[in-house]
């Protein structure tokens, strides 16, 4: 909650400064900058560069705030890390009362500690010592050196003076104590606002594991091998899906018989998605690649049968006519008209099929898989390697962008034609 | 001297709703080789009907067309066709596109190669051949249209409101071109347009259709395609004899749209 509020405060802050600061001092003269009427109107929309900046910025800026990261300057208040201490009071069964104080050292977990010395003190009730690592808590057994206990009748009754009863909580400085229904005490140190790195790890974190991963490999395989892997069964699933898919989307915008034979097929197929065939494809094929490979190809099989379909439904009729006209053969017209015509198509398909694919492949590696990238976040999750899951989301994410950006310049090369008819 | 007749051509088809349409009704003619026929008439009169008959898109529903001496079945390379919006192939440069036919026929550039390149500099786009046609003005796409339907040496050119979609001024500088093209290649050239004024510059022949059901209504023989060949258009347009035909024409066809009206109105009440 507070975080959303530090988002958007940052999100409006920047926006009056970048507006009143940085617009006096860049004034732009195109086109587009001249149009008084900007709202309503898309096409004078134009990403604000510099709130794509500050937008990354910002994520990153918060990430490492509220993980303790050394790369940002500015922090969420941590956990309590140190030395810190309450007192309890003990009343023995015959009424006479004592009051003990407990030593705590609050520890950062995975660093070694050593107890504090300190001295018994006085009284039926004996000074206690207790050592916590961040983000946990820690049962006090109190009465173990005390000369009465609670088999013998004598129970806590306040802490640092605040009388309580059993399963009741108190704060107390750096933490808070509550009394357990058996009567011990269970301090938990204060956790401050930061993420404990198990739930979120810091980005320096996830980029030394990037480091080691990628030196050291992860479950018998190296970083390369499991992107690409993955990429692998992209690839080979979506040309399979292609190659078969193109040539029937061909068949049935040409074809009555061929339109009337697979619409039933596609139509149902279109709208089952891949990820609820995994189970399916497991029984009848494994997990192993083909498995995964037969999935992929039917994920990429129907987007790229529509959109030859819808390619080839795209020729206006009048160029089929100049062509026939112009002597062209059937065989002609297909090779000259109807393939090219129906590029820009067929392109739009194999963005939003690849886009899919490597989606599906993912899920199905979540699923089941010896390796590749959604097995490798799998495996970490289960034994709560953060760190690595988030590595491997971002790796995921930047290779699907980097794929979506590589279709997008395949097409302007091919199909420069594209939009401007 | 080969001819293309239109022997008795009726078009009727059925609409999914049990009625029908009467496109085109007994219409008959005989156009000899290298003659200028323009085709005029209210809109629904079945020009376009007939132009698709005569380009072998359509079958009729009687009667028959034949071209030097042979029956027509269904499009060919020897009757070509001009569109009203190009319909140049984008993924083709300028050059491509006109030379479609040709490389379609199986020839080789070198066969090819001199025909395309004077078509280019006749409609003058010598400086654009290497152009995709996506970056040209629709008069200059209009005019590849053109030159390509003309690199295939058809034996009739099918325009089909060819300048249409132009601007006044480019259209009246592409009138003068396809005059000039009819009189250096000695073509038939058959098109249909919306503009009494263009029909009557560019028909030799002038054939004004009826609508419900489509069918000659009137067919005039025409001096000013001869008079404008070679001469500014806008001095024919000056010729006495010119805005009289106009005029007669126009308000033959404003009758003709009158009647539809009427009939519509009639229906209506």
């Amino acid at each position: 909650m507070i975080i959303l509020i530090i988002y958007v405060a940052i999100f409006a802050a920047s926006f009056f400064v970048v507006r009143l600061g940085v617009r006096k001092f860049r004034q732009m003269n195109d086109f587009t900058s001249l149009k008084t009427v900007t709202f309503g109107d898309e096409s004078a929309v134009r990403p604000d560069r510099w709130a794509s900046v500050i937008s990354v910025v910002t994520i990153f800026l918060i990430w490492g705030a509220f993980t303790g990261s050394k790369w940002v300057p500015i922090h969420a208040p941590g956990p309590f890390i140190g030395d810190t201490e309450f007192t309890y009071t003990l009343e023995g069964p015959d009424g006479t009362r004592d009051d003990a104080t407990v030593t705590v050292r609050v520890f950062t977990v995975g660093e070694t500690v050593e107890e504090p010395v300190i001295e018994p003190g006085e009284g039926i009730a004996k000074n206690d010592v207790l050592t916590v690592g961040a983000w946990r808590s820690q049962l006090l057994l109190m009465d173990k050196n005390d000369e009465v206990t609670r088999d013998q009748g004598a129970k806590v009754i306040a802490i640092d003076g605040k009388p309580v009863s059993a399963g009741q909580t108190v704060a107390v400085a750096d933490g808070t104590v509550a009394v357990t229904a058996k009567g011990s005490l269970n301090f938990a140190p204060a956790k401050g606002m930061q993420m404990e790195p198990i739930w979120l790890p810091a980005p320096e974190a996830v980029v030394s594991r990037l480091i080691e991963v990628s030196k050291q490999g992860y479950q018998n395989f190296t970083l390369l091998e499991h992107l690409y892997w993955s990429l692998f069964r992209v690839i080979v699933g979506f040309a399979l899906g292609a190659l078969v898919g193109i040539p029937l989307g061909y068949a049935m915008g040409l074809s009555d018989w061929f339109r009337g034979w697979f619409d039933p097929i596609v139509e149902f197929m279109r709208p089952v998605p891949p990820l609820a065939l995994i189970p399916l494809v497991i029984i009848w094929a494994g997990i192993g690649e083909s498995g995964k490979i037969i999935l992929l190809f039917l994920a990429a099989l129907w987007i790229m049968t529509i959109s030859a379909r819808a390619g080839v439904s795209g020729v206006a009729i009048s160029k089929v006519h100049a062509a026939y006209s112009l002597g062209a053969s059937k065989w002609q017209l297909m090779r000259h008209v109807i393939v090219p015509n129906s590029l820009p198509e067929i392109f739009t398909g194999a963005r939003v099929a690849m886009g899919v694919c490597w989606g599906t492949v993912v899920a199905a590696e979540l699923v089941a898989a010896e390796k590749g990238a959604g097995m490798m976040i799998m495996v970490a999750s289960r034994f709560q390697l953060t760190d690595i899951v988030l590595m491997g989301i971002i790796l995921i994410g930047i290779i699907g962008y980097g794929i979506d950006i590589l279709m997008r310049k395949a097409e302007n090369w091919l199909v420069p034609w594209k939009g401007r008819v | 001297m080969s001819t293309l007749s239109i022997d008795n051509i009726s078009m009727r088809f059925d609409l999914p709703n049990g009625s029908h349409v009467q496109a085109l009704k007994n219409v008959s003619l005989e156009i000899k080789t290298g003659e200028l026929m323009s085709v005029l008439g209210p809109s629904g009169c079945g020009k376009t009907t007939l132009l698709n008959i005569l380009a072998g898109f359509l079958a009729p529903t009687e009667g028959q067309i034949t071209l030097n001496g042979h029956r027509v079945t269904g499009p060919d390379a020897e009757r070509g066709m001009v569109f009203q919006q190009g319909a140049l192939f984008e993924w083709m440069s300028v050059r491509d596109n006109v030379s479609f036919g040709p490389r379609m026929a199986g020839k080789r550039e070198k066969e090819w190669a001199g025909t395309v390149d004077h078509l280019l500099e006749v409609v003058g786009l010598r400086d654009f051949k290497e152009k995709a046609v996506y970056e040209l003005s629709g008069g200059m796409q209009q005019r590849v249209a053109l030159a390509r339907c003309l690199a295939n040496d058809p034996d009739v050119i099918l325009m089909d409101e060819p300048l249409g979609a132009l601007d006044a001024l480019t259209r009246e500088k592409m009138q003068g071109l396809v005059l000039k093209l009819w009189k250096e290649t000695g073509k038939t050239i058959i098109l249909i347009t919306h503009s009494v004024e263009e029909a009557l510059l560019l028909g030799e022949r002038l054939l004004v259709m009826a609508p419900r059901p489509g069918r000659v209504h009137k067919e005039y023989r025409l001096p000013f395609a001869e008079l404008g060949a070679g001469r500014d258009l806008r001095e024919v347009k000056k010729v006495p004899d010119f805005a009289a035909k106009r005029e007669e024409i126009l308000t033959m066809i404003w009758d003709m749209e009158e009647e539809i009206m009427g009939r519509a109105e009639e229906a209506g009440a």
